[in-house]
């Protein structure tokens, strides 16, 4: 009752943008906004390591067009979320401020946007670099808008567990960009993004806890409590520190990858070992706050060794012109 | 038909100066934007050569 009361008290100001009625005040910036240009960076950062890892190397124009169209593709994927949750995004602080609920593009117009955008991405990716990298582009973005979003996300706690797996496609993608096949490695790419994300969102869904309760997500920290929550966290880091170092364990990588992949990864544990024991309240915020802020730190630090260790230090010299 | 004639500026939608504006704004990132993708295709198909026509998996 509470929910849809705020609902209509937020959405009352904006009739013309909610039903998309009468001429928009839209500029081409809201639309990019539309595009979580944020997320955009991280897929299109962990594609190129996947792409530049790959042995043989791509083409550097033809690796560049297939990083614009997983871009794009992500891009679509976010405006596809955003167009889907309004209604959320509109009751929570961090996301009220978004095109739609802010009364900027007009929802509908937000779907086709999308729409063209994820059609475009895919039928380029396949045309100009090959089908099994825009197939996988595909599956991303429906699994992303559909499985995910419509899906996982209002329905039960283990929604960005599963859900993980959209953001974990891109270096897969970008290793098939530039082979046109799937290896063990961008197999364990995927892993360490799949298993980091957990820890990673519920540090954050802890900081967020009211925001979410409030629009009705049943993330970990709602249903189940701050305690359980802070015991998932600790179970998936211990899992993330040996898939963090497994392409070292493998062989894929020099002993510098492994050196750096091993300390992070115990740092990472020891992190969420902090915040399993912070006592409640204050104590635990600063835990969880730190534990986010670090994770994010830790993936961006495995995929640049990753990007000079496999990449440039190796196949870099073997680009095909 | 001679009101419609007299009159015809108040027929339809009258846009403001602003959504002049923003459409204009959209109108020229459409146009940007189809640009850069028609490069896009043109320098793809000079790299690729013969093989523009060959998509393996």
């Amino acid at each position: 009752m509470t929910m849809q009361t705020d609902t209509a008290h937020l959405s009352s100001p904006l009739p013309a943008a909610e039903t998309g009625v009468g001429p928009s005040l839209a500029t081409p910036r809201d639309y990019f906004e539309l595009l979580k240009p944020r997320v955009m960076s991280l897929v299109v950062f962990t594609a190129l390591v996947g792409m530049v890892v790959a042995p043989g190397g791509i083409n550097p124009v033809i690796g560049a067009v297939a990083l614009l169209f997983i871009a794009i593709g992500a891009g679509a994927s976010g405006a596809l979320n955003m167009w889907y949750e309004a209604d959320v995004d509109a009751l929570m602080a961090r996301t009220a401020k978004r095109p739609i609920p802010d009364g900027r593009v007009p929802r509908g117009e937000v779907l086709g946007f999308a729409m063209f955008l994820a059609a475009l991405s895919v039928i380029s990716l396949g045309l100009l670099v090959n089908v099994l990298s825009a197939a996988l582009l595909a599956f991303t973005i429906f699994f992303y808008a559909v499985i995910y979003s419509m899906w996982l996300k209002r329905w039960t706690p283990q929604n960005i567990v599963i859900g993980g797996a959209a953001g974990a496609f891109p270096p897969m993608i970008g290793w098939a960009a530039a082979t046109g096949t799937i290896g063990l490695e961008p197999v364990l790419m995927f892993l360490i993004i799949f298993i980091w994300t957990p820890p990673h969102f519920w540090a954050l869904a802890m900081l967020r806890k009211d925001d979410y309760a409030r629009a009705g997500i049943p993330m970990l920290p709602v249903v189940s409590g701050d305690r359980e929550t802070r015991r998932q966290i600790l179970l998936y880091s211990l899992l993330l520190a040996p898939v963090g170092a497994s392409p070292w364990l493998l062989g894929y990588t020099s002993i510098v990858y492994g050196a750096i992949s091993v300390v992070t990864g115990l740092m990472f544990v020891a992190r969420a070992v902090q915040l399993f024991a912070a006592p409640e309240g204050k104590a635990t915020e600063l835990a969880a706050k730190k534990l986010f802020g670090y994770s994010v730190l830790y993936l961006f630090l495995l995929f640049v060794v990753l990007l000079i260790d496999g990449g440039f230090g190796l196949s870099f010299g073997q680009l095909t012109w | 038909m001679s009101n419609v004639n007299e009159k015809p500026e108040e027929n339809g939608i009258v846009l403001t100066e602003a959504q002049k504006r923003a459409r204009r704004s959209r109108s020229i990132a459409i146009a940007v934007l189809l640009g850069v993708l028609v490069v896009l295709f043109y320098i793809v198909t000079l790299i690729k050569g013969p093989g523009v026509l060959n998509r393996p998996l």
